[in-house]
């Protein structure tokens, strides 16, 4: 259970000798409860402190590593129920399924699309993140086989080995043993063989079970016999079972602590229909699951998931981010139109679409004002004549828009003046306030 | 150390409220718990889905979606008729011919178009403006009673003419709905200004401003979410009113539903995922809580109510 300051106060060496940065052994305690602070910091904390912070301190969800090397993900470690209470930290994981029954070319198919899944998306590089070889015959040599040649197919990648049979997965784990894979996983039945393979190769493991009372005691269970590292399947497949067992999995591990459940999810999406499927995936991202797996990886359906994934996963308080440059829109020629906003995303995706509706091909200087909108940049000063006229002398827009003529946004026709003065030979067109009535300006030129 | 399944006590309830005349009326709302949570609360009508229908040809929407409804849309009421069969909940007709920077149709040319479509579906109907502050309050005046006694839900009422907006419904017995800029505070203000005017909280919708997948959607969700806790957990009675989303509108002009297959090959084909960005956009604004969606395709609505089937 997470402390209070000043219960975390008692523990310290109350001795205020500042070495931890902090003026006072109190203001420490505040900002340890806060998890601002590390007790790292404190050098004269006891070893009775230690423990007793250091339970407190330990995430209410824990959080697991899956794989090995620069594609290992890291899941779970939650401390919210929804992202504006504080955010969503680490990025459910999408699995591709790939069944013993596809080895040969099926299977290279599928290690073909995830390894070509990378995409850009504002400034991050999204991709499948891992496979799980899936057992659907019994067949060990079969399965092993499929799991060497995703091993030496997509080296790297994260495997989630699948299977209830204890013998199938001892087989897969000879070919990736040291690449800390998932284990999917321990059930009522297996249970001791499977947390004796996780225990021996160091792997994490799932614990499979239909229903939370079924799961919690496979839970404790294998804990009990030292595998740490778990991840929880509730037998969740109908999207209301997976938004309702998620959720109680989840409030439990965070409003009550409760220890049995405190680890992150797996989710398994799979559906015939490939949208089907990509939708109840979408249900896993925005409600709790860490693991997703799904049967197929068209790009069309990484591109809405993973773009949803980073929606859900930004940071409410801080804005998201365009990079700073000269977006051309539409047909653009050097004597379109030339409008500058800030970065905040927002912004920019709004004056955007607008722009685009007008149908006047025009040009749009995003600047980078640390993703502030145009009003508040320019309370902060970022958003300044003598700003915006260095962004633009360095942007080079010169080149492509021969007009010299920067149209600002309304709110900030006070810059104007100063502008003109700051940007010699150029015209400062003031433009609308609101980003609805651009279609109607931008015509209004034509 | 046994589960004990850790639920909320809830002490409000999202108003119930019904659209459309005759035999095939909707209600939406009358939640009383967090959405989907049936394990601690009941959900007496699932989330409805209005298909669009303008009153004006889609020359602008992108082909895919053109396409999809090509054998209707030349008119407003075989479009409507389609949407009908299509399996749609209701049919949102968007009077957007009458910007002035579109076609500039007068009142009383949308007041007919809305009339001729409500007599040739017998699905509840919504009607909205052009989204254009002066002239919404001229054709939703006519419109709304061009169509009394059909209990629409008329919008969208802003802070900027909300009171002409909110007096035509209000004369002619419709519902409302409230546009506010993607904030909880200016939301719950826009309920309380309406209120104030007489016009009774328990005949709004609630429309937090959409956005796209990938284009502010996560801003959407969370005052989403947010709107219902205030609802639900704080028994905030400005905050209960059912929420809308007006998605097809947003979604159908970002780049992933309009960019070729050539010049974007690594986004996968437009067909697919055209489909998939109104859909899983859906899937967004369903999860964090709206009772009612707008959406453009019959094939992504189709995918919208099979989510909802499976949530229920």
């Amino acid at each position: 259970m997470a402390l209070s300051g000043v219960e975390i106060f008692k523990y310290l060496p109350k001795t205020n000798c500042k070495k931890c940065g902090h003026p006072t052994c109190l203001a420490f305690a505040m900002k340890l409860a806060a998890k601002q602070a590390s007790l790292d910091a404190c050098p004269d904390a006891s070893a009775d402190a230690k423990k007793v912070l250091g339970e407190a301190a330990a995430p209410p969800i824990r959080d697991i590593t899956i794989g090995a090397g620069d594609k290992a993900v890291k899941v779970g470690g939650e401390i919210c129920l929804f992202r504006h209470e504080k955010k969503f930290f680490n990025p459910c994981a999408f699995a591709v399924s790939i069944k013993s029954s596809e080895a040969g070319d099926a299977a290279a198919k599928k290690i073909e699309m995830v390894k070509t899944s990378e995409i850009d998306r504002v400034g991050q590089k999204l991709r499948v993140d891992a496979i799980a070889v899936t057992d659907d015959g019994g067949d060990a040599a079969k399965f092993a086989s499929v799991v060497k040649q995703v091993v030496d197919g997509a080296p790297g990648v994260p495997v989630i080995l699948v299977s209830a049979n204890p013998a199938v997965i001892e087989a897969g784990i000879a070919h990736c043993a040291d690449k800390k894979p998932l284990i999917c996983g321990a059930t009522a039945d297996n249970a001791d063989a499977m947390a004796k393979i996780a225990k021996e190769k160091k792997a994490s493991l799932v614990v499979s079970a239909a229903g939370l009372e079924a799961l919690e005691a496979l839970s404790d269970k294998v804990k009990a016999m030292g595998v740490e590292d778990l991840v929880l399947d509730s037998g969740a497949r109908k999207a209301k079972d997976m938004i309702e067992q998620y959720t109680i999995i989840r409030r439990a591990a965070i409003k009550k602590n409760f220890k049995p459940l405190g680890f992150p999810i797996i989710s398994f999406a799979e559906r015939g229909d490939s949208l089907s499927e990509a939708m109840a995936a979408a249900i896993g991202v925005m409600k709790y699951a860490s693991i997703i797996v799904v049967n197929s990886v068209e790009k069309w359906k990484m591109l809405a998931l993973l773009s949803l994934r980073q929606n859900i996963y930004t940071d409410p308080q801080v804005p998201m981010q365009v990079k700073q440059d000269i977006y051309k829109i539409g047909e653009a020629t050097d004597k379109s139109p030339l409008m500058i906003t800030t970065n905040f995303s927002l912004s920019y995706f709004i004056v955007r679409g607008e722009v685009e509706n007008s149908k006047v091909p025009s040009w749009i200087a995003v600047m980078d004002n640390e993703g502030l909108s145009v009003l508040t940049a320019w309370a902060a000063g970022k958003f300044t004549a003598s700003k915006i006229a260095t962004f633009i002398q360095e942007s080079g827009v010169e080149k492509s828009v021969t007009t010299k003529e920067l149209i600002i946004p309304g709110y900030v026709a006070v810059l104007s003046g100063a502008l003109e003065e700051k940007l010699p030979g150029w015209k400062i067109t003031v433009g609308p306030r609101e980003a609805n009535q651009i279609p109607t300006f931008l015509k209004g030129r034509a | 150390m046994a589960l004990v399944v850790p639920k909320e006590s809830y002490s409000g309830k999202i108003y119930e409220v019904q659209l459309g005349s005759g035999a095939k009326t909707v209600t939406i709302g009358g939640a009383n718990a967090l959405p989907f949570l049936g394990f601690e609360g009941t959900f007496p009508h699932k989330p409805a889905v209005a298909l669009e229908v303008m009153d004006i040809a889609p020359e602008d929407w992108p082909e895919t979606v053109k396409k999809a409804v090509s054998g209707a849309s030349a008119s407003p009421v075989q479009w409507a008729k389609f949407c009908q069969e299509q399996g749609a909940d209701m049919v949102a007709l968007r009077l957007i011919g009458t910007h002035p920077d579109q076609k500039n149709r007068s009142a009383e040319d949308a007041a007919k178009t809305a009339a001729e479509v409500a007599a040739a579906v017998d699905i509840p109907l919504v009607i909205l403006g052009s989204g254009h502050v002066e002239k919404d309050t001229q054709v939703l005046q006519a419109v709304a009673a061009a169509v009394r006694g059909k209990n629409c839900a008329i919008g969208k009422a802003v802070e900027e003419n909300y009171k002409t907006v909110a007096a035509a419904a209000m004369a002619n017995d419709h519902k409302l709905i409230a546009m506010s800029q993607l904030d909880v505070n200016l939301a719950k203000q826009l309920n309380i200004l309406l209120s104030q005017m007489g016009f009774a909280k328990e005949r709004i919708i609630m429309d937090p401003m959409s956005s796209a997948l990938g284009y502010g959607m996560e801003y959407t969700y969370s005052v989403m979410e947010r709107i219902r806790q205030a609802a639900l957990l704080q028994n905030d009675p400005m905050m209960q009113t059912p929420i809308i989303c007006d998605i097809g509108l947003n979604v159908w002009k970002v780049k992933e539903t309009i960019a070729p297959d050539a010049e974007m090959p690594e986004w996968g084909g437009l067909a697919d995922r055209a489909l998939a960005w109104e859909a899983i956009t859906a899937s967004g604004m369903l999860t964090a809580g709206a009772d009612m969606l707008i959406m453009r395709h019959p094939g992504a609505m189709a995918k919208a109510k099979e989510l909802i089937a499976d949530l229920m």
